[in-house]
């Protein structure tokens, strides 16, 4: 059971998303960041005030997957994650200690089966 | 000597009263750019939303200049029947007398026009934000002015082929919504569809805008149409009034047609048939009664809503749908009030309904020439434009967004990571010591 991490660039978030769907990967959570990954920085000027910006948005993927699926989402996010250009991001694999599923209580491998609601 | 003082001297046919009127119907209309760049923003996604305001806002300059030097020229001088002449060029020969038998000073009446060509401009972006090239739209928008606008202009409201076929056109149905309308479409096939267009949903950002947005152009279409008899004449009341009744009526209609679609009225929606209420009673004006503006809302929006539904489902990103909102609805106010129109209530002509076919056909003519023209000529104008320079943003700088790409800056900058730069006196930019 691993916890797959993909940060990548927000106008691929939805590449990523298709992606993942077609890998059969279910049950993801994404969030909003900024971050830096040695991509130019962009010059902002407002009146007299000229910014460098550090930071760029960025979108983290969280998807918690059974041994079996690791290798599918990583390659999703990679696939749709890519432009070719600095600043694509990147993927972090981390082992998972335990995982349970909130409304019935099954823990572990069951806990990250996704299930579809009816 | 005495030319110089006679400028200056109040002079017997002009009314003060009107004069007024227009002073403020002007300043209506130059907000409704503004208004339009409010409306335009929320539609559109948050990293374009500066690039999507700004074009409205380069319509100010690059119109209005376009204006002042040789479009009003072209549009209001001499009764040619095609074009103007170019003895207002620069303003030649605008100044306190009014024009012809009018009762304003020259120079409203050109500034009064001129708020028209600005917003007008303004509305065709509509078709091609969040891909289209800023340096790009400026160009092609100074042209467009004059060659599109213009033209059009002088043949709905100076004394062109159009009006002289006995074409009545209150307040721009011809260059104004025809024109925006029709130009638009030509516009966004010349462009091209933006490059997620049709695979993800691109979503209106912030909605409150968007209803901000309409209702503000409602408010300056008072002046935009109530402007439009010159004065404070019966006309300008007549049409002040139907300006409240028709949009009031397309709302009403559009909460019907959306809950019978989808069983929810919508905000984006009713922002939507506020601006379709405008436009129909635009060219219908005053004259038309009340009670037949208020039909023109009710039944007019019913186009205008079906093309709404139906150009996403086709390849053509024309994206705020300026040819639904402004073509559509400008072409069936321009044959309705051929129907309608009352001698008793506009003292000029009778439409079809009230024994004047003719009526009807001039109308007619008009509203299968616009369209027409608007379409081929700026069509070919960007064609011409993009031989010269490329029209739209490359596939990373549209993923990017246009306010970072073209103006170098963020609409809802949050200042995180930002770093700070000293201009030094060599002219070198540093990053500034923190401690």
């Amino acid at each position: 059971m691993k916890l797959v991490i993909g940060i990548v660039r927000p106008e691929k978030a939805n590449d990523v998303l298709e992606a993942l769907y077609r890998a059969e990967v279910r049950g993801v959570s994404l969030s909003r960041v900024e971050g830096h990954g040695g991509e130019l920085e962009r010059v902002e000027t407002y009146r007299g005030t000229t910014v460098k910006m550090g930071l760029s948005d960025k979108v983290r993927f969280e998807v918690a997957v059974s041994d079996a699926f690791v290798q599918p989402t990583i390659e999703a996010l990679c696939e749709g994650g890519r432009t070719g250009e600095v600043g694509d991001g990147k993927v972090f694999v981390v082992p998972l200690e335990q995982a349970v599923r909130i409304r019935t209580g099954e823990s572990a491998e069951a806990a990250v089966t996704p299930v579809v609601a009816r | 000597m005495t030319g110089a003082l006679a400028t200056l001297l109040p002079l017997a046919q002009i009314d003060t009263g009107d004069t007024a009127w227009i002073l403020a119907s002007t300043a209506l209309v130059l907000m409704m750019t503004i208004a339009l760049g409010v409306f335009y923003t929320g539609l559109v996604r948050a990293k374009n939303s500066l690039n999507t305001f700004m074009m409205c806002v380069s319509s100010l300059a690059i119109g209005g200049i376009a204006w002042a030097l040789i479009g009003y020229s072209i549009a209001f001088d001499g009764e040619g029947a095609i074009l103007g002449g170019l003895g207002h060029v620069a303003l030649n020969g605008v100044g306190f007398e009014p024009r012809g038998e009018g009762t304003i000073p020259h120079l409203v009446f050109f500034a009064f026009q001129g708020t028209f060509c600005i917003l007008t401009l303004a509305l065709v972006s509509g078709a091609v934000v969040e891909r289209m090239r800023f340096g790009a739209w400026m160009v092609f928008g100074a042209l467009w002015s004059v060659l599109v606008y213009a033209v059009l202009a002088h043949w709905a409201f100076g004394g062109g082929w159009l009006a002289e076929n006995g074409l009545l056109d209150f307040a721009g149905g011809v260059p104004v919504e025809m024109g925006s309308g029709f130009a638009a479409l030509a516009a966004a096939l010349v462009v091209g569809a933006r490059k997620d267009y049709g695979r993800q949903a691109l979503l209106p950002h912030n909605a409150i805008y968007v209803l901000l947005g309409a209702g503000l152009l409602w408010f300056g279409w008072f002046g935009f149409n109530g402007g439009s008899g010159l004065g404070t004449n019966n006309a300008s009341v007549l049409a002040f009034v139907n300006t409240m009744l028709t949009p009031a009526c397309a709302l009403f209609t559009w909460f019907v047609l959306d809950l019978v679609r989808g069983r929810r009225v919508t905000a984006v929606g009713a922002a939507t048939s506020i601006i379709v209420g405008c436009v129909l009673i635009t060219p219908a004006g005053a004259f038309i009664s009340p009670g037949w503006a208020m039909v023109l809302g009710f039944l007019g929006a019913i186009p205008c809503y079906a093309v709404i539904v139906w150009r996403p489902r086709t390849r053509v990103d024309e994206t705020l749908d300026v040819l639904a909102a402004h073509g559509i609805a400008g072409f069936t106010g321009i044959l309705f009030l051929g129907l309608v129109a009352q001698v008793g209530w506009n003292g000029v002509a009778d439409g079809l309904f009230y024994g004047d076919a003719g009526q009807f056909w001039s109308q007619a003519l008009a509203a299968a020439v616009a369209p027409a023209y608007a379409f081929g000529a700026t069509f070919v104008l960007l064609k011409l434009v993009g031989a010269v320079m490329p029209l739209r943003a490359s596939e990373h700088d549209e993923a990017v967004g246009m306010d970072v790409v073209f103006h170098g800056e963020e609409a809802y900058a949050s200042g995180e990571g930002a770093i700070l730069v000293q201009p030094e006196a060599d002219g070198e930019l540093l990053v500034a010591d923190p401690s």
